[in-house]
């Protein structure tokens, strides 16, 4: 892992994500605290921690879901602030997947993965099927690309969800907790596809408890709690040796 | 053994529920047989005539405001149930395009982050709601209408028009032969307007470039036909209309009981219109919005594709049912004498022919013609809008 | 290995720091939602001028500049005192027994006064979720309330209650009668339609679908005009139903189409899972219904039941146009009235009869959407 050269100027950083003194307020309720982080291109970052300790809200931060009050977030060199136009130049490059999927309904799951390559990046109908019948292979569900979502299970929407922020090219992936509205036995597969991924180069960021891929995939895990990042180590070290009181604490809940 | 068990309960209720269905046949036929009898027994004493002969027989009564030709000593009643029929059809189409128009947008600005906009919607949509439709109306009749200045005091509006309680005179178009050219490049412009987007969506779909066929379709459907129009040398003239001593002559005019019941209509159905609106967009969940912003869809693109063709899967069943309820909430214009299908028809011919069961069992029957075909079209546009099978 | 610059501990913790005053607060709310955009901030002031436009005028006539006491049309003429006079209440209380019982005669109100506590008596014992022995209140309410009414509104002359002809009936306690006839007619008969049209028997069925259907698809106007017309022709003359009454039939068969489809909406809200557990243990089919599935499907339509009583309600006003004097044809007849004319006369009837509806629906709704409420904090586990 090469550092990335440093400097005052976005444009040369090459940071994948950089993110300084953010700090948000939901009405009076601080939740997220003095959060700074920096994540390098092809990086793979797993974000773990308490429910509410604020990882979800900070990952959407990245894409602008949500908005915050101090701080700076600057994605592949462009600054997020209220410009609309720099807002949608991030979120063409950042892909996301949800843990409720958020399938459009009404369309194929073929035109979901279509959807934003057509009307996005203004690609001709038919180079939009043919990437997305690549992507769709990819996650290893060529066979429902007529389909509607509601006829699939719940894994393999959610790899179809994986797809269809694939088929923008995105340099950096963001999921936000994909497998805890899953059945069981779908958990695997879902996984799978994210570690085949991760073979790929692509940054990613994953909000999870699924503390085996963890281990297997990531560069650096960050534990967050009460809307601080509380520590960053490599697995590793982490899971064997955790430093703060807090984490200790996490991993002992977690791992049973 | 078993078997000879089962076989008398199961004919027992079986005679049960046919004993039980004759009985109510035999009492509704008892019934009708009842009410028919007595029914040609007092029509007779009254000396009613029964059947349909009265159609054809002279009406002998004047009609405010007739969309064909009328007049009271030659036409029919028959004339002059299509006149009726056809005011009630201008009353509801021209009801039911502005209500939707203006529940759009009270329902849509119910939403709206503006807290004041919010507000002053929801406001217009608890009033209206709460208040019945008749008080609404004769309010807008007996309050606003009546009180404007009578006939020698009206007002006047620039460009030929009086304002009165007499109703609103205004001009009246006269098309020279020549305007069928500018009715044409009209026809044609929508036509082309047509045949351009379906090509840019084709092209979409070759090249990717997105469709942006706006600036085409204002030049196809308002330039196109401005020019024919002038090159043809404005074929278009106004009969103004002119104010004599007793009445107004020429122009044309609009009745304040048509405006009264128009008004009143598309206020009250706006407001059940918006909160059907409301509904339905609020039935798109979150997610649905975020998914489409996280692949980077612009606001416009993520309402046109994801957001409202999710909601009218929701809007437009209930939204069916209030277009039912306005076609029907039209016949109250008997209350105010505009001279829709209840009043003319249900009102005035039954009235001077006594022959109350053709004429109400034909009212009836219209109405729930006028429902079916507004359902079918209805359902038809469900199914385009893209409900997914479940 | 991970570079060390990408390892972190942290040492002390965050800070806790309140929110920044422009986001939060009244400031922060009136930014996000009044100023948040130039678009925002040009609704904003459009709509503020609406108010100010709306506001002002309609305070001054309802209170500011209105007439509250006066003998007749002078009062409320404008004068020096009151070059702009607002509402004419003056007329209105002049003219407030009337709008409340019509031409029913002075002495016998007592029995008018009474019915009305009598009915609000019981709609309470309904409304009131947690009243006890409710279904007592339901049999007051269908059963011993009509029959009481009758005897107290109508007379019976033999236990010395005069008769007081319908005719002599008006205003507000005729659309009191109207709407409460339909609640009490249509709630059973629309249960019975409901059941008849998820029934099994072919006759029962096509005879309900054909009723609801046909009833639901014609204006409410042309069953009055049914009702009003076509009934005396339909029945032998000694039994020739009065004014009232043909109205009544006309408004209970209309209400009851449409109660049945929102009975029918609970009935098919209620799970397969209740049906089969009622009949795994052998209820027969009546059972069944009035133990277990009505009493559900009609707790979960309350709301819906409420909703269509509101209509109910707003339609009573259409028994104006077949010759009832219900509440508002008594505004019409009194804004005619030479002895009150003043250009602001009709508006103030109808403002009046406005505030009048608006406050009894608005009332219904807000309890309706409270039922909603409960119901649905009592079904989130």
């Amino acid at each position: 892992m090469t550092n990335p050269s440093s400097g005052t100027d976005g444009e040369k950083t090459g940071w994948a994500v950089e993110i300084s003194a953010l700090n948000k307020w939901y009405g009076d309720f601080h939740v997220l605290r003095d959060i700074n982080l920096t994540v390098a291109r092809g990086e793979r970052i797993v974000i773990c921690g308490p429910s509410g300790g604020g990882k979800s809200t900070m990952l959407r931060c990245i894409n602008r879901l949500e908005d915050w009050q101090r701080g700076r977030v600057v994605v592949d060199g462009k600054e997020l602030t209220d410009d609309p136009k720099q807002i949608l130049a991030v979120r063409r490059d950042v892909g996301m997947v949800f843990q409720q999927f958020n399938l459009f309904p009404h369309l194929t799951v073929l035109e979901n993965c279509t959807l934003a390559p057509i009307w996005v990046r203004h690609m001709p109908k038919k180079d939009a099927e043919e990437l997305a019948m690549r992507y769709l292979r990819r996650v290893r569900i060529p066979e429902q690309a007529q389909k509607y979502p509601v006829r699939l299970s719940g894994g393999q929407q959610q790899r179809v969800a994986i797809a269809r922020a694939l088929c923008m090219s995105p340099n950096i992936m963001l999921f936000d907790e994909p497998t805890s509205a899953l059945d069981p036995e779908m958990v695997k597969e879902v996984l799978d596809t994210m570690v085949e991924l991760a073979g790929d180069g692509i940054t990613m960021l994953v909000v999870t408890h699924e503390m085996g891929f963890a281990r297997q995939v990531a560069d650096r895990i960050i534990f967050m709690a009460e809307g601080q990042i509380v520590e960053i180590n490599e697995p590793k070290a982490f899971f064997e040796h955790p430093q703060h009181e807090r984490t200790r604490l996490f991993l002992q809940q977690i791992l049973h | 053994m078993p078997k000879m068990l089962q076989l008398p309960l199961r004919s027992r209720q079986q005679w049960a529920s046919i004993a039980l269905q004759a009985a109510l046949v035999v009492v509704i036929g008892g019934l009708a047989y009842g009410a028919f009898i007595n029914a040609a027994d007092n029509l007779a004493k009254a000396h009613i005539a029964s059947g349909f002969r009265f159609w054809d027989n002279t009406a002998g009564f004047d009609i405010s405001q007739t969309l064909i030709g009328y007049s009271p000593s030659t036409s029919t009643f028959g004339r002059a149930f299509w006149v009726g029929l056809l005011n009630t059809l201008l009353v509801a189409s021209l009801g039911i395009v502005l209500a939707t128009a203006l529940g759009f947008t009270v329902g849509i600005a119910r939403l709206s982050r503006n807290w004041l906009v919010a507000r002053l919607a929801g406001g217009y949509v608890e009033l209206i709601r709460n208040v019945p439709l008749l008080l609404q109306i004769l309010f807008w009749y007996n309050a606003v209408l009546k009180s404007l200045p009578d006939l020698h005091s009206s007002i006047s509006i620039s460009g030929g028009a009086f304002l009165n309680n007499r109703g609103l005179f205004l001009p009246r178009p006269e098309f020279a032969d020549k305007f069928d050219y500018v009715a044409a490049a009209l026809v044609f412009g929508i036509v082309a307007t047509l045949a351009v987007r379906i090509w840019a969506r084709r092209r979409q779909e070759r090249t990717g470039q997105p469709p942006r066929t706006l600036s085409f379709a204002f030049g196809l459907i308002v330039v196109l036909p401005l020019l024919v129009f002038f090159a043809a040398g404005a074929p278009l003239s106004f009969s103004f209309p002119d104010m004599g001593r007793f009445n107004i002559r020429g122009g044309t005019e609009i009745l304040p009981e048509f405006a009264a019941l128009l008004v009143a209509l598309t206020i009250y159905t706006a407001a059940f219109i918006a909160e059907v609106v409301r509904a339905g967009i609020l039935a798109v969940s979150q997610g649905q919005t975020e998914a489409a912003q996280a692949l980077g869809l612009r606001s416009g693109s993520t309402l046109r594709l994801v957001v409202v063709p999710q909601a009218m899967r929701v809007i437009v069943p209930p939204l069916t049912s209030q277009y039912l309820n306005l076609i029907k909430n039209s016949s109250l214009a008997v209350a105010i004498g505009y001279p829709d299908l209840v009043q003319v028809f249900a009102g005035s011919v039954l009235n001077i022919t006594g022959q109350a069961v053709e004429v109400i069992a034909i009212t009836m029957a219209v109405y729930l013609f006028l429902s079916l075909v507004t359902s079918l079209l209805m359902n038809l546009y469900g199914r385009t809008v893209g409900i997914v099978e479940r | 290995m991970v570079a060390a610059d990408r390892i972190y501990l942290r040492e002390a913790p965050a800070k806790l720091l309140p929110a920044p005053v422009a986001s939060t607060g009244v400031v922060g709310w009136v930014r996000a939602n009044l100023f948040s955009s130039p678009g925002n901030i040009a609704l904003t002031v459009i709509c503020a001028a609406l108010i100010v436009w709306i506001v002002p005028p309609l305070l001054r006539f309802f209170f500011f500049d209105a007439v509250w006491s006066g003998a007749d049309r002078e009062a409320c003429l404008p004068s020096a005192q009151n070059p702009e006079p607002g509402a004419c209440w003056a007329f209105i209380r002049a003219w407030s027994s009337y709008f409340t019982y019509g031409f029913y005669p002075l002495g016998e109100r007592w029995r008018v006064d009474l019915f009305f506590f009598l009915l609000a008596f019981g709609i309470a014992w309904l409304a009131w979720l947690g009243a006890p022995r409710r279904d007592i209140g339901a049999i007051y309410f269908f059963i011993v309330l009509p029959i009481l009414s009758y005897v107290l509104l109508s007379g019976v002359p033999i236990i010395g209650l005069p008769d007081v002809p319908t005719s002599l009936w008006g205003g507000i306690l005729v659309t009191i009668v109207v709407a409460t006839v339909g609640i009490v007619a249509s709630l059973p008969l629309g249960i019975l339609l409901a059941l008849g049209r998820r029934s099994e028997m072919p006759a029962v069925r096509l005879f309900s679908v054909t009723f609801i259907e046909f009833v639901r698809g014609v204006p409410l106007i042309t069953v009055l005009f049914m009702a009003s017309v076509m009934l005396p022709l339909f029945v032998p003359d000694r039994l020739a139903p009065d004014k009232l009454v043909r109205a009544l039939i006309g408004v209970a068969l209309f209400a009851s189409a449409y109660m049945a489809e929102v009975v029918r909406g609970g009935l098919l809200s209620i799970p397969r899972g209740q049906y089969e557990a009622a009949q795994a243990l052998a209820l027969p089919y009546w059972r069944m219904m009035a133990l277990v599935i009505l009493p559900q499907a009609l707790r979960v339509t309350l709301p819906n039941i409420v909703n269509t009583f509101i209509g109910l309600f707003k339609d009573t006003t259409l028994v104006f146009i077949v010759g009832i004097f219900d509440f508002l044809r008594t505004i019409e007849a009194a804004r005619g009235d030479p002895h009150w004319a003043t250009p602001i006369t009709s508006v103030t009837g109808y403002a009046f009869a406005a505030v009048f509806y608006f406050v009894c629906c608005y009332g219904m709704s807000r309890y309706s959407r409270n039922v909603e409420a409960r119901l649905a904090r009592a079904h989130r586990r």
